[in-house]
């Protein structure tokens, strides 16, 4: 991890202790997770202690405390997905990455999580990989959406 | 500093701004029953256990007294069925969490809650914050915060603060109503590095002392 560049993320909010979750949430989006001597820098720089902190980030179900995958696959398992096939999506994202709801396979490649309706039913079922919405998918799309992340 | 007249329990009360109702209360003798209030703690309002209820130009309404401000004319009846129900449930609750805790059981008796009514959930913390909020508002050392969310919520040592810090305060320890804040202690006493322990490489659990490669 570099410490520079935690610090230009901090130095980007200004160093204000009212951008603790922006200034979290960049480093998640950068690592992946909250390394914990990111933590300690922010703490440090903001006179935040890191019980704060750490409240924040086990609280908000975007922070993770542990590493995540380069790529994060939420599948929906909402009513309208469950009805949808839901689970046909899961079990093949299971057979490709090989990791479970809540898993993260080894070499930091993926994570799979479930996610309770992505506000976008009609699609359903619906998958997302990194942000990106993939609606009325196909076990055969699955493999290629998957098989295309680096 | 204006004076506010008030009722509680049927009594004239005569209470100066700014004070709750637990503080005028107080002042005439009559006892609500709290949990997580501390005088030298800001308002916090969470245990609830302090529930009143309150008329307010003749609409009765449920709150904490610990942090309701007196108001001019308000009617307040700290006992009543829906209060005594109110606190029997709280009660049961957290029976189901700390089953052997003296101040619960005290107050069990005293509003009839049944300590086996919910399934044991053996937490042992009630979420009080007596330990969180005294460590940060009057120790100012943050060495005990809460971590996650909803039911997984948790007391937690930071244990790089709780190795600097706590062992010459544990002031926080008779605060605790339960005995979870002496059990997360032990806990994070163990991810402590003992002040004259042995500096060593192993790091099995057994009893080797860490000293590899003795004899054989
Ligand atoms: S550990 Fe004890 S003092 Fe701390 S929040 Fe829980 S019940 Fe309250
Ligand atoms: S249930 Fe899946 S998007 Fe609503
Ligand atoms: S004592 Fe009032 S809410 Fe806990």
């Amino acid at each position: 991890m570099d410490i520079a560049k935690i610090d230009q993320i901090i130095e980007n909010h200004n160093g204000e202790e009212s951008s603790l979750i922006q200034i979290l949430l960049d480093i998640q989006s950068e690592y992946h997770w909250l390394p914990k001597e990111a933590l300690a820098r922010v703490g440090e720089r903001l006179q935040v202690p890191m019980s704060r902190i750490q409240q924040i980030a086990s609280f908000y179900k975007a922070f993770s405390l542990v590493p995540k995958g380069r790529h994060e696959v939420h599948v929906c398992v909402g009513t309208a997905c469950h009805v949808r096939g839901a689970q046909r999506v899961l079990d093949t994202v299971q057979d490709i990455t090989g990791i479970g709801p809540g898993e993260t396979d080894a070499e930091l490649k993926f994570s799979v999580e479930t996610v309770n309706c992505l506000g976008c039913c009609a699609l359903g079922p619906v998958m997302e990989v990194d942000g990106k919405h993939h609606g009325n998918i196909a076990p055969s799309q699955i493999a290629s959406v998957l098989n295309n992340c680096e | 500093m204006s004076e506010i007249h008030l009722q509680i329990d049927g009594k004239e009360v005569v209470a100066s701004e700014g004070m709750t109702i637990l503080d005028a209360a107080k002042t005439v003798g009559i006892a609500i029953p709290t949990l997580c209030h501390h005088e030298k703690l800001e308002p916090y309002g969470g245990c609830r256990i302090c529930t009143v209820e309150v008329e307010v130009r003749g609409w009765p309404k449920l709150v904490a007294g610990c942090i309701y401000p007196v108001e001019k004319d308000l009617v307040v009846r700290t006992r009543s069925e829906k209060v005594d129900k109110i606190r029997k449930v709280l009660l049961e609750e957290m029976l189901a969490h700390a089953p052997d805790a003296e101040e619960l059981q005290a107050l069990a008796k005293e509003y009839g809650a049944d300590r086996d009514r919910f399934e044991k959930e053996p937490s042992f913390c009630i979420h009080c914050g007596l330990c969180v909020r005294y460590c940060a508002e009057i120790k100012k050392k943050h060495a005990v915060g809460f971590v996650d969310r909803g039911s997984n919520r948790e007391i937690s040592f930071i244990p790089e603060i709780a190795s600097k810090e706590c062992w010459d305060c544990k002031e926080c320890f008779p605060l605790c109503p339960t005995s979870a804040l002496q059990a997360a202690y032990v806990l994070a006493e163990s991810l402590i590095p003992q002040p004259d322990a042995e500096v060593s490489s192993c790091s099995c659990s057994c009893s080797c002392s860490g000293k590899s490669g003795t004899g054989e």
